[in-house]
Order: C-alpha cells, then sequence, then structure tokens
C-alpha cells in the first residue's frame, strides 16, 4: 500500500445557511480544497452525507455532487455511516490511493439540516440509532448520551460542573475559529443553568443543528511532494471499528469500546502511543461523549475523563488540546461534514495556519469520528512530513 | 399629505400566564418566558372575535377622530382570523358604526402586516383625493396550535386608525415597502391552525424584511435612529422587536412605550399598530415615531410619521393602549382558555 498525503483542505463558515443548498454547500467547499491543493483535476470522489434524503429529498449524491463540481464521469461515491460519515468518506479516499487505484482523490462532507423543522431534523438524527429496539420506543439522541451521562456520573463520580467545563473549553477555542457556527464563550454557570433537554444534559451540553460542508485532497506520499504547493501531511493511520448499535447491549454503556478499538488499531498502524499525539479532535457531539472518547483513546485512564476538561489539561496548552477548533459544540455538526472538519483542523493545525487556537509545535494530530452512540467510530493519525 | 385624524385601540380583559400553558404540556415556563420575553397573553371572550373587537376599536378611533362616520368613504380590516372565509368582517364594521352606503370596504390578509396595509392603502386614497376620510383595522384572534411555541404568543387584539387630511395627530412623512416570496409562516384553507418552519421564521424572514424596510424608509427620509422619539416593530414576541430595534441602533428606551408583547403576545394584524397607538398615548408634538410591520411570507410596510399638537386635545378623549393592558385584567386557567379559544371538541 502507498503511503497517503493531504494535500489541500476547503471548508466555508458553518451556520443555519438558509440562502444555500446541499449541492452549494458541498461545492463552494470542494472547489476551496482544489484551489488550496494546487492541482487542476480530481480523480475520484467520497463524499460523507448521514441523511439528505431526510433532510432535503436526495439521494444519489455521489452523481448530483460531482455532476455540479463539474467533475463528471469521474467515479464519485455517498459515504453513509451515521454521523462517521465524513472520517470515513475520508479513510476511503485513502484506500482508494493507497491502493493505486486512483491518484488525485476528493474527500468530502456534507449535511443541509435546517431545511426541516426540529422535529424532522430529530428524527433524521435518530435513524442513527436502533431503530427497532430504540427509536421506536421513544428514545432521542439526547436521551441516549443522558444514559451514558448518568452511568458515568454513578460509576465514576463524574460531575455537571466537569460536563460544563467541555463545553466552556470548546466555546473557549470556536470562538477563536471564523468558521465556527457559535464562535463564542459560554460559562459553567451558563451551561448548567441552559435549557434542559436530557437529564443532566441541557441545550449548552449538546452540539447544534448545522449546514455545512467541508472537503479535503488526498494523494499519494509521492505526487505530493510533486503537485502540493503546500508542505503535505501525512496520514499515519486510518482506522474503522463497530461496536452493537444499539445502546443496550454494551457491557458498560458509559464506555466506547469501538472508539477504543479504532485508535488502539490506529496507534498500532501509526506505531504510536497517546503520548505521542499533540493534539486530538474528538466528536464531542454532547460534553459526555468528549469525556467517554478520550478515556476510550487512551488520554485518560476510565473514569478519569471529566477531569480533562475541569484541570485545564485537554484546553489549548494544556497537556493534550481536544477540539482546538471547538469541536462539534461550537464549531457545529453537519453531520457528514463533521469528519472531513476535524481532517481540516488537522492539517491546518500541522502547517501552523490557525492562529490564536494554534497548538504550538504541533506534529502529530489524532481525529476521532463516530456514529449513533459510538456503535461506529473511525480514527485517523496524521503527521508533518 | 395625510395623517392621522384619529386611532383607538382594544383588547380583551382575559389573561393566560405562560406558567399556565407551559403546566399543561409540561413544558419549561422559565425557559419561554426569558428566550421569548413573553409573561401573559390577551384571550378573547366567548363571543368576541375579530369584528366585535375592530368595532370596539374603531369607536375609540372615532372620539379621538371627532367626525362624523358617514365622511369615512373606505373601511379596511386586515386579518387572519376574519370569523368568515367569503363574507367580509369590513361590513359588518361599517355598518356597525354607521359609515354605509356611501362606502367602500375590502378585507385584507398578508398574515401580521394586514392591519398596516389597510393604513398605507388609505393614505394613497386620501392623498389621491378618492376619499375624505378611511378607516384602517387590525385585529385578529389568533391561534397557536395547542402545544406549539405559538400558543405561548398568539393573542388578541385591535387597532384603527381613521386617515385623511386636516387636524391630523401624526403626519405621514414616508412611506415604504419591503416584500420577498419567503414562506416561513402559512395556514392553508381548512387547516384550523398555522404552521411554521421554526428558526426559519427569524433571521431571513422577520429580521430580513424588518430590517429592510426600516433602512429602506430611513435611507429614503435621510434619517437616522436618533432623529426618532419612538419606533415600534411588529412584535411576534417580545424577545424579536427588541432585538430589531437594538441592530438597527435604537435605544431601548424609544422601543418600550410600543413594546405590548410581553403582556398582551402577539396580536398578529393588530401587533405593531396597537403598539402605535400606545406610543401615541405618550408622545409629544413634534416627535417623530418609526414604524415597521411584518407580514409572514414575507414583507413589511414601513412609516415615519411626525406627532402634531393635536396630540393633546385627543389624547384622552378614548382609553389609552397601555392602561387598558394593565387594568381590568381577568386570569383564566387553561382549561377556560381551551372553552374559549374551541379547542374542546363538542358533541354533536
Amino acid at each position: 500500500m502507498r503511503d497517503v498525503a493531504v494535500i489541500g483542505v476547503g471548508m466555508q463558515k458553518w451556520g443555519e445557511l438558509w440562502e444555500k443548498s446541499l449541492r452549494d454547500i458541498f461545492t463552494e467547499s470542494a472547489l476551496l480544497a482544489i484551489d488550496d491543493a494546487g492541482v487542476d483535476h480530481i480523480d475520484a470522489m467520497y463524499v460523507g452525507c448521514m441523511s439528505s434524503g431526510l433532510f432535503v429529498g436526495q439521494e444519489h449524491l455521489g452523481c448530483v455532487l460531482s455532476d455540479y463540481l463539474g467533475m463528471g464521469p469521474i467515479p464519485s461515491l455517498r459515504v453513509e455511516t451515521a454521523c462517521a460519515s465524513g472520517g470515513a468518506a475520508f479513510r476511503q479516499a485513502c484506500l482508494d490511493v493507497a491502493s493505486g487505484a486512483h491518484e488525485i482523490v476528493l474527500a468530502g462532507g456534507v449535511e443541509k439540516m435546517t431545511d426541516v423543522d426540529g422535529g424532522g431534523a430529530t428524527f433524521a438524527l435518530s435513524t442513527a440509532a436502533d431503530a427497532e429496539y430504540e427509536v421506536y420506543q421513544g428514545v432521542t439522541f439526547p436521551g441516549l448520551y443522558a444514559m451514558m451521562a448518568v452511568a458515568h456520573m454513578h460509576q465514576h463520580g463524574t460531575t455537571r460542573d466537569q460536563l460544563s467545563h467541555v463545553a466552556v473549553k470548546n466555546h473557549k477555542n470556536g470562538s477563536k475559529n471564523p468558521l465556527a457556527q457559535y464562535p463564542f464563550e459560554v460559562t459553567v454557570q451558563q451551561v448548567a443553568e441552559s435549557i434542559l433537554v436530557a437529564d443532566p444534559l441541557t441545550i449548552l451540553d449538546c452540539s447544534p443543528i448545522t449546514d455545512g460542508g467541508a472537503a479535503a485532497i488526498v494523494c499519494s506520499l509521492d505526487a505530493a511532494k510533486r503537485l502540493s504547493k503546500k508542505q503535505p501531511v501525512k496520514v499515519l493511520a486510518s482506522a474503522h471499528a463497530t461496536d452493537s448499535i444499539a445502546l443496550h447491549s454494551r457491557r458498560d454503556i458509559s464506555w466506547l469500546s469501538a472508539v477504543e478499538k479504532a485508535g488502539q488499531s490506529a496507534y498500532k498502524d501509526a506505531g504510536l502511543g497517546p503520548r505521542d499525539i499533540n493534539f486530538v479532535e474528538v466528536h464531542d457531539c454532547f460534553t459526555i461523549a468528549e469525556i467517554c472518547v478520550i478515556e476510550a483513546l487512551g488520554f485518560f485512564e476510565r473514569g478519569k475523563g471529566g477531569r480533562g476538561a475541569e484541570s485545564g489539561e485537554t484546553a489549548v496548552g494544556g497537556r493534550i488540546p481536544v477540539n482546538p477548533s471547538g469541536g462539534l459544540k461550537s464549531k457545529g455538526h453537519p453531520v457528514g461534514a463533521t469528519g472531513v472538519a476535524q481532517i481540516i483542523e488537522t492539517v491546518k493545525q500541522l502547517r501552523g495556519d490557525c492562529g490564536e487556537r494554534q497548538v504550538k509545535g504541533a506534529k502529530i494530530g489524532m481525529t476521532q469520528n463516530m456514529g449513533g452512540t459510538g456503535g461506529s467510530c473511525v480514527v485517523h493519525i496524521l503527521g508533518s512530513v | 399629505m395625510a395623517g392621522i385624524i384619529g386611532y383607538g385601540a382594544y383588547m380583551p380583559r382575559n389573561r393566560i400566564k405562560v406558567e399556565e400553558i407551559a403546566r399543561v404540556w409540561g413544558a419549561d415556563a422559565p425557559s419561554y418566558k426569558k428566550g421569548l420575553m413573553l409573561r401573559e397573553k390577551a384571550v378573547p371572550s366567548q363571543d368576541q372575535d375579530t369584528i366585535t373587537m375592530a368595532v370596539e376599536a374603531t369607536k375609540h378611533a372615532l372620539k379621538r377622530a371627532k367626525i362624523d362616520p358617514k365622511r369615512i368613504g373606505a373601511v379596511y380590516v386586515g386579518s387572519e382570523s376574519h370569523p368568515y372565509a367569503v363574507k367580509p368582517s369590513g361590513t359588518v364594521l361599517a355598518d356597525a358604526i354607521g359609515a354605509t352606503p356611501e362606502v367602500h370596504c375590502a378585507d385584507f390578509e398578508f398574515a401580521c402586516k394586514a392591519g398596516s396595509e389597510g393604513m398605507f392603502v388609505c393614505m394613497g386614497l386620501v392623498d389621491g383625493g378618492a376619499i375624505e376620510y378611511g378607516l384602517a383595522v387590525g385585529a385578529d384572534t389568533s391561534q397557536g396550535a395547542p402545544g406549539d411555541a405559538l400558543e405561548y404568543s398568539a393573542a388578541a387584539g385591535a387597532a384603527a386608525f381613521i386617515i385623511g387630511k386636516g387636524p391630523v395627530v401624526a403626519k405621514v412623512l414616508h412611506t415604504y415597502a419591503y416584500m420577498t416570496d419567503t414562506p416561513d409562516f402559512w395556514r392553508r384553507e381548512h387547516m384550523h391552525y398555522p404552521r411554521h418552519a421554526g428558526r426559519f421564521t427569524g433571521e431571513p424572514a422577520y429580521f430580513k424584511h424588518v430590517l429592510g424596510c426600516a433602512k429602506g424608509i430611513m435611507a429614503k427620509a435621510g434619517a437616522k435612529p436618533a432623529d426618532f422619539a419612538y419606533a415600534v416593530f411588529h412584535q411576534p414576541n417580545g424577545k424579536f422587536p427588541m432585538r430589531a430595534g437594538q441592530m438597527l441602533g435604537f435605544k431601548k428606551e424609544q422601543i418600550e412605550p410600543g413594546w405590548l408583547s410581553p403582556t398582551l403576545g402577539n396580536t398578529y394584524s393588530g401587533s405593531s399598530p396597537m403598539g402605535l397607538t400606545a406610543t401615541l398615548d405618550v408622545a409629544k408634538p413634534g416627535d417623530r415615531i418609526l414604524m415597521v410591520s411584518y407580514g409572514s411570507g414575507a414583507g413589511s410596510d414601513g412609516f415615519i410619521y411626525e406627532v402634531t399638537d393635536r396630540i393633546e386635545e385627543v389624547r384622552d378623549a378614548a382609553p389609552k393602549t397601555r392602561d387598558m393592558l394593565d387594568s381590568n385584567k381577568r386570569y383564566i386557567d387553561y382549561g377556560t382558555y381551551a372553552k374559549l379559544r374551541r379547542k374542546i371538541r363538542m358533541g354533536e
């Protein structure tokens, strides 16, 4: 298998993009990535999108998006694995290049979520859970993550304040990210006192409904050295693991074993361990998710993840900065685009292009993108060349 | 140029508190009170509807106008809750005040903008010389679906304006309209309750049109926020008009006199017109007032008024809007509310 590198990234500001359609949002990001890479064509494309059918009534995205990007007749495929669709699309692009099938491949992600109302969005998102055993019984994602939070609090003594500190830290990082949907800071008190969604999670524990796109261009490391105007970023590992779809099927509902397995696989492939990672972008769809993920990836001992944000260890400048981009919480969560945006933040950090939120001296970064309550997880490790 | 000869408002006595509605649905009252800046809303009684409230408000306007109703050449009622789908509200109103039969009459409908539309058209007819006086009313007994966020705001009230030349209480210096096809809120024929597009009703709908209209009319007039004593914006809740005003550079004090929604609710076609009546109740001669309505669908009408000396003569001739809002209230529970708003399915 060939070594793979990222040579271009593109993303525009996320938010409630009332004036833009799904195809506009994707195409703008893709063109930015192509321009950033300095290439005049792509050979194939993979686009992560969770639920364009339910959100905008459009399936067959591979065709729609290559058409609107003006890249037909190249092979173009939509990748879906719920909220991990973006990370999985990037992984497919890497595998495509590594296999030698194609040379320059676009990995994109997009979601247009505001064309439906809150109930419609809640339903579309709920399809990432177990329809027969969870959704039909009335549970929603905030409800599932709330159960995980209660279990974590019960087993490990995690506190309401520790949840709040995750939101506070991510909003602080996001306030320095001009592309973030909600680039403002919040306080511990504001998080705890905001509207209760599913006890103990308040609205400021939850990532928002977002329209947004993201794209990256990958090619072989050899080609990157030839083609790239900028310093390429090498893909050191790409891993994917799954767990039971239903939360209640797991031995411990506050432990994310797909994250653990994908992380271990990525560490092994890269020949690295948690101590070698300079920063990590994780899937903080809810504050409790970040706490569980940083434990499963080995940055904190089991049950100790709550201390991460509270102690400052996960802040930019801390022992292991988590979500310097602002995470899903502040940057937004256009489901299919999230995993690719994590790659973009990592590439920008490794290029040293992140301004006020720059992790100083960053050489190796990790991304962790997951679907549902952790039923699927994609982990990448990227490094400076 | 045409102006306001007389004005009047009316709202029912019944009030229901946000806490009472939230109690029934298991909703979080503090978050509605904080998020929408609403405390309570006016609810019509058993026999009250858009027409009866239009008549009440018009009687108040006539007391201030001090004119013979026979001289009114046009009667326009703007509402989205006309009691009849086919048969005008305006004919009942015109007959009730003694303006018939030599009078032009029409009902207007443009979501919450229907009231200001009548004012806009009357001004044109007066300026064009087609009529001596015109009566424009915005009135609604709005309904929100049970349990919907709209239920906390959909209220009842009316405002009436007699437009003409001569001894006006407020001159109309400028008018302006701003409209696009923006489907943020609608009710199809035979639907009992309106539907809305959630957060889409905010930034791309209300704020785009209200801010666009306000900026447009101020540019036309060469005016800035500091040139106005007061500003009145459509009030779908307590938060939006205050935020719109602040985004435009108005101070809270300029908006507050006409800011009725926290304790009145959204009276739809009556909303910004009622805000204007409350503002005229406290305005001084020479004060300039900016008024911007909003109707879903979507559009805004803008008006710049200049208050004259006559305001002092007529102000006390009829009940003041804020006094009606703050006094003689009767609080009802959700069961009574459900009965009055015909939410209970009766035996056949």
